[in-house]
């Protein structure tokens, strides 16, 4: 090798960590702030912002902890997005089905409309749909939340799922039949197995789309029994606005189930979320 | 046919790719009327209920004036709502941080996700892990980081202050002054969704063969040649893809910026769907709210039909069919 490719090759190394690490500054500051201002306490804030905690007090997070505000909060959006996802999920997976593998008149038409219902954002609805949930006497219920968000993620998960469910080959259907397989145990036990992937992919589109609901929840759930996380962090911080260094160890602390999510199931979380912005 | 072309170009359709293929019937047994109600109607009645009649309900409350009590509205004052709307000095400042935000995202967040992308599609060792931690923000809840934002830019003692006197530069009315707040607003939402757009570029990039660019170098391409005559054009469909994403998405922002700053000072950081959410739920003006819904609504719908004609109509199989099976 000679010295010229060398020295291009430092100095390409060298501009590329430069700006990865730049990059990295400007993600984590943010996140490092939460996490490092938790363990101080407010004076500290005060006159040490910049620093690590000098003690660390371990006060904060221990103080959200033991309330049971936090975990109510969590349990409610995690109840809220797996009751969210299973519908969506199975409503969608039926009725694509049936787009998927059967003819009938109006087939195109009733698809047609499913799929417009991507054009609506979940914005344009929101006042309506508490006057009809008012009218239902579904507010301040977690159904409330579920019922809709299951609607609207409906148009993604069915466009997803009837293409996965075409390329699945007519043969694999015509020898469950010939095994006497009806249609409901083809679909059950055969399509589902098999479009594993494209159905945690919908998965997770729809358990991060009502994890971070927040525009729903905040019209439909007005009293603290089932209040979400994201509704819980604004609370919380509308109560505790004197007290910065709790407030952040909440923060850190809501943003910790979507990071532990993140570490597990990165590659499904990227591929997921990113399918739905292509789609979306 | 121009109205069908268009209707099937829409995002939501994805019809167009596969239409005249018919698919595969099973041969012979065909499920009575019964089994196939049973596997449409969870989902069509769902969709009727809260996404079919809300809109419409939208569509035509937006005539009346409302103030959500007592059943239906009555108060017909046609095109009033629409004619105040066009007058409101809110409403039209709306429209115009819109475009500012589209701007400056065109202009500052997608070339830096484009940048950055380009460099970690690079061989390097680490990339991985600047890869996953570029994306974090965007997992992260909309309206959990504009509370962990407000803490950062809270008068006097937030942590950008701190980091400011650090120069010797006093406090900023980061969120409190009215020239200033759009500006630090765009640069949260840059913080928050670049990650996700250097995602879809890192792949986008990732489907132009290695042999284009190899070929062109044994024809003594230069690197800046292979960027703009390979690089560049193949990545078309990607960014034409992510400008629309950016701006719909600019079109529809509410949590972060309501968490933030409610939209003020003094409106100075209103959204649409701000405005609208006010309008509906603090004032009760439900009719005028539903008419700012209605706008927003059409205000995509136009965007995403001019665009798609005039902008993605270019791309024969562009980037939206992509999650179809991994093409492009």
């Amino acid at each position: 090798m000679s010295v010229n490719t060398a020295r291009a090759k430092l100095l390409r190394n060298t501009g590329f960590y430069i700006a990865a690490f730049l990059g990295t500054v400007f993600v984590a500051t943010p996140i490092l702030f939460a996490l490092l201002g938790g363990f101080k306490d407010n004076q500290q804030l005060r006159e040490n912002a910049l620093g690590l905690p000098n003690p660390w007090h371990v006060g904060n997070y221990l103080d959200v902890l033991a309330d049971g505000t936090f975990w109510r909060q969590l349990f409610n959006s995690v109840f809220i997005a797996l009751v969210t996802t299973f519908i969506v999920v199975a409503a969608a997976a039926a009725v694509a089905y049936v787009f998927a593998r059967f003819q009938f008149r109006g087939r195109e038409g009733l698809f047609t409309l499913f799929a417009a219902g991507m054009m609506f954002p979940f914005t344009v609805a929101v006042l309506p749909l508490f006057i009809i949930l008012r009218t239902f006497e579904m507010l301040n219920s977690p159904l409330g939340v579920i019922l809709p968000q299951a609607a609207f993620g409906l148009p993604l998960t069915i466009i997803i799922l009837r293409s996965f469910f075409r390329q699945i080959p007519g043969e694999v259907e015509e020898a469950a039949t010939i095994d006497g397989a009806g249609p409901w145990r083809f679909f059950l036990q055969i399509l589902l197995p098999m479009s594993r992937p494209v159905i945690a992919t919908v998965s997770v589109l729809a358990l991060v789309g009502s994890w971070n609901s927040y525009l729903l929840p905040l019209v439909v759930l007005s009293k603290p029994t089932w209040q979400t996380l994201p509704l819980g962090v604004t609370q919380f911080q509308g109560e505790y606005a004197t007290e910065t260094a709790k407030v952040l160890a909440f923060v850190m602390l809501a943003m910790l189930p979507a990071l532990i999510f993140y570490a597990f199931a990165e590659r499904q979380l990227i591929s997921g979320l990113t399918s739905g912005g292509t789609k979306g | 046919m121009t109205v069908t072309r268009q209707r099937d170009q829409l995002p939501g359709a994805a019809g167009r790719a596969d239409r005249g293929v018919r698919p595969r019937d099973p041969r012979g047994r065909r499920p009575g009327a019964g089994t196939m109600a049973a596997f449409i109607s969870p989902a069509l009645i769902l969709f009727i209920l809260f996404v079919l009649v809300p809109v419409l309900f939208a569509a035509y409350t937006a005539f009346f004036r409302w103030n959500g009590l007592g059943g239906f509205p009555t108060d017909f004052v046609g095109l009033e709502n629409f004619q105040t709307m066009l007058q409101d000095k809110v409403f039209l400042a709306d429209l115009w941080r819109i475009l500012l935000i589209t701007i400056l995202s065109i202009a500052v967040q997608l070339p830096m996700a484009f940048g950055l992308a380009m460099l970690l599609h690079q061989n390097f060792p680490g990339r991985t892990a600047f890869r996953l931690l570029f994306f974090v923000p965007y997992i992260l809840t909309e309206a959990v980081t504009a509370v962990l934002f407000r803490l950062i830019f809270s008068p006097r003692r937030g942590f950008a202050d701190a980091v400011l006197s650090g120069f010797g530069i006093d406090g900023i009315g980061w969120l409190s002054d009215r020239n200033l707040v759009i500006f630090v607003i765009f640069g949260i939402l840059t913080w928050k969704f670049f990650g996700f757009h250097m995602i879809l570029y890192l792949a986008g990039r990732q489907s132009i063969p290695e042999e284009l660019y190899e070929a062109a170098k044994v024809d003594g391409a230069t690197g800046k040649q292979l960027f703009r005559h390979i690089t560049l054009p193949l990545m078309g469909p990607t960014l034409r893809i992510t400008v629309f994403l950016s701006v719909i998405g600019t079109v529809q922002l509410f949590d972060l910026v309501y968490v933030l700053t409610k939209g003020g000072p003094f409106h100075a950081s209103e959204t649409l769907a701000i405005t609208m959410y006010e309008q509906g739920f603090v004032r009760n003006q439900i009719g005028y709210a539903s008419a700012l819904s209605i706008a927003m609504f059409l205000l995509s719908l136009v965007f995403a039909l001019i665009y798609q004609r005039y902008v993605l109509g270019r791309d024969l199989q562009g980037a939206l069919t992509s999650s179809d099976g991994g093409r492009s």
